[in-house]
């Protein structure tokens, strides 16, 4: 992995760090702020070792997210985010699902995109899950999730 | 022999239903590439809300077990490990299957999964009675040094890098403390409305075990997972049970070794495995045939993998520290019914305690009776492809997440830990400290605040936590703890990733 990934990485633990450790020895009560502290401590050396190592080009452990990772990695990372904080909330558990679940498939499944066969068959997977997740959570389990778009 | 009075209540129809499913559910898990046993029990805990705290147990104790023996079948059949616990397997496992011995293999899997299994949990009833008195003698200063303890452990010996393993633990001690502070009422660290109660233990859980092999999954692109199921021919049950009883060495080392390194915090089932394969290999007469299919490599990778599952649970359940992340886990279902590990668990709740610890007794012939006729669908289930797991693993992360509390708060949680989790672990940090620091963050901090007070009114501080046998012996083994790994690090660079490791 390369340098600049390690750097990267070990200064943005490295701040939150210093964030905490700065946040427990400012902010009172003291009392309720001595664990914190003595975990801020400890965090913000350790941070700051391993944030020195990388900057020296002397972190071996870990091998970063190469460019092709993240490029195949990118569009399930947006339909996730998209999905999480807004879908879900936005249009209701289930809509929220089987829209995800439907695009996830669409973009990964290696099954060929040129056939008809197959979007009829991930439609099925999706209504399929959709409604196994529904009588597992609504029926069985009595979750009431958001229900804002069909259901 | 406490726990005799217990086993009826292991098959009343509810509990052994719970039982049933949890073992052939956890087979089918375990099977499947990706699915973790830590990561399927994480993702079972929503669905024992509403059991009562015996039954919940039961249902996770049962996925515990089988998934590890589960993950035979893909490494047999498949030549792909269903959970790192399964990497000796496959070495010989498989060459067995080319060969045309694929139900051999896994019967022999299943069988001395069983017998490892059994022995463990046997050791689980006999020594935790022992230690949950030792316990007794424990005070806040003693109990602020274990949950460290358990906290150092893990982060120097589950991590690549001793530093980055301890950091991991620092950061997860830190989640902690977010929210509420128990004795003063003041807001720490409350960056945002969804952290006001804290984070939520099984949502963090799911997050952290769930959602990086999520993003592993989707970082591998568009492809199926080009393995192909080798057909298996009918072979005698009994004719396996024969062959066992005439491979006792491997039978009993993988045992031997597969229970103690159980006993071990932080080491898991792939060391277990892998240690257990090499032994035997060196102690038999025939080490030239390891590797090409001798069933010798497979006992004793199978014994002693499920021998350290019993054992990993030790020190859960007497010192309410998590020998393993899947400990840690059934740690988190635990405190969600309110229950502590410990003394408070034997003396308060023993019918819970005992019918847990029977269940994976008999979980384990289940198992094994099951593990032979599931194989086969487990292995059709293994093929499904990574893109469609990615996305039933997703969904059920988030159900998960918010059934907890019905709450979005904790589906954001759950979300920023996991994706932040897979850089993490990009960057050579690891879960399971992490996971252990956030469960034994408030088990430290109360025994921390608790021996503080007493520490003020007698003999302060300093005395209070650093001096005293046992005080001063848990200082030495976390010490020692680390300074070994620092050692063998500097020594040996172990590994620098977990692939690398596995290979």
């Amino acid at each position: 992995m390369n340098r600049s990934q390690h750097v990267v990485g070990s200064g943005l633990v490295f701040a939150v760090g210093i964030l905490v450790t700065w946040i427990s020895f400012t902010q009172q009560p003291a009392q309720a702020f001595l664990f914190p502290r003595l975990i801020a401590t400890v965090f913000v050396v350790l941070a700051g070792w391993t944030f020195g190592k990388a900057v020296m080009g002397l972190s071996k452990v870990g091998n970063g997210v190469s460019a092709a990772m993240f490029l195949n990695m990118l569009p399930g990372l947006i339909v996730m985010v998209v999905y999480l904080f807004w879908g879900a909330g936005a249009l209701g558990f289930y809509t929220a699902t089987a829209l995800a679940f439907f695009v996830l498939l669409s973009i990964y499944d290696p099954a060929p995109h040129d056939e008809p066969r197959t979007w009829v068959s991930r439609a099925v997977i999706t209504a399929g899950f959709v409604a196994v997740m529904y009588g597992l959570f609504s029926e069985l389990l009595n979750v009431y999730t958001p229900k804002e778009i069909l259901f | 022999m406490e726990f005799i009075y217990y086993f009826g209540d292991v098959f009343t129809p509810l509990s052994f239903m719970l039982l049933l499913g949890g073992t052939i559910g956890g087979l089918i898990l375990g099977a499947t590439p990706g699915l973790s046993p830590t990561m399927a029990v994480a993702l079972l805990i929503p669905f024992t809300f509403q059991l009562e705290a015996v039954q919940g147990l039961i249902l996770l104790g049962a996925a515990y077990t089988s998934t590890v023996a589960g993950g035979a079948v893909s490494a047999i059949l498949l030549k792909i490990p269903g959970a790192p616990a399964n990497i000796a397997t496959t070495l010989d496992g498989h060459a067995m299957a080319k060969k045309g011995q694929g139900a051999r293999a896994l019967q022999l899997s299943f069988l001395s999964s069983a017998v490892g299994g059994v022995l463990g949990v046997l050791l689980l009833i006999f020594l935790t009675p022992l230690l949950a008195t030792w316990a007794l003698a424990f005070g806040p200063s003693h109990l602020f040094w274990l949950a460290i303890l358990g906290v150092t452990v893990i982060g120097t010996l589950d991590s690549a890098s001793v530093v980055k393993g301890l950091l991991s633990g620092c950061i997860g001690l830190w989640l902690a403390t977010i929210g509420f502070d128990d004795v003063m009422g003041a807001q720490r660290f409350i960056f945002h409305p969804s952290l006001g109660g804290g984070i939520n233990i099984i949502a963090a859980l799911i997050g952290l075990f769930a959602i990086p092999q999520v993003l592993t999954m989707f970082a591998k692109g568009r492809h199926d997972n080009g393995a192909e199921v080798i057909e298996v021919q009918r072979h005698s049950v009994f004719a396996a049970m024969r062959e066992l009883t005439t491979r006792v060495r491997a039978l009993s080392i993988g045992t031997t070794i597969g229970a103690v390194i159980g006993l071990i915090p932080g080491v898991g089932g792939q060391i277990a495995g892998l240690v257990a394969y090499d032994q035997t290999k060196k102690f038999s007469s025939e080490k030239e045939k390891f590797g090409t299919g001798h069933s010798e490599g497979v006992i004793a990778a199978e014994a002693a993998n499920n021998a350290m599952v019993g054992p990993s649970l030790v020190p859960l359940l007497t010192l309410s520290i998590p020998g393993s992340p899947t400990a840690a886990v059934l740690l988190g279902g635990l405190l969600i019914h309110g229950i502590f590990p410990g003394s408070d668990l034997f003396d308060n709740h023993p019918d819970v305690a005992w019918t847990f610890i029977n269940s994976m007794l008999i979980g384990q012939i289940l198992m094994c009776v099951f593990g032979l006729y599931v194989a086969g669908l487990a292995a059709r289930v293994a093929q499904v492809p990574q893109s469609v797991m990615a996305a039933i693993v997703l969904a059920l992360s988030v159900f998960g997440a918010y059934s907890v509390q019905g709450s979005m708060g904790d589906v954001y949680i759950m979300a920023c830990l996991g994706i932040g989790m897979y850089f993490l672990e990009r960057f050579g940090f690891s879960a399971a400290p992490l996971v252990l620091g956030l469960i034994l963050g408030p088990i430290a901090e109360s025994n921390f605040v608790q021996g503080g007070m007493i520490a003020d009114a007698t003999v302060g501080r300093a005395s209070y936590f650093l001096t005293g046998g046992l005080n001063m012996l848990l200082i030495s083994v976390v010490l020692a703890s680390i300074a070994y790994s620092a050692w063998m690090e500097l020594r040996h660079r172990r590994y620098t990733t977990k692939e690398e490791a596995y290979a």
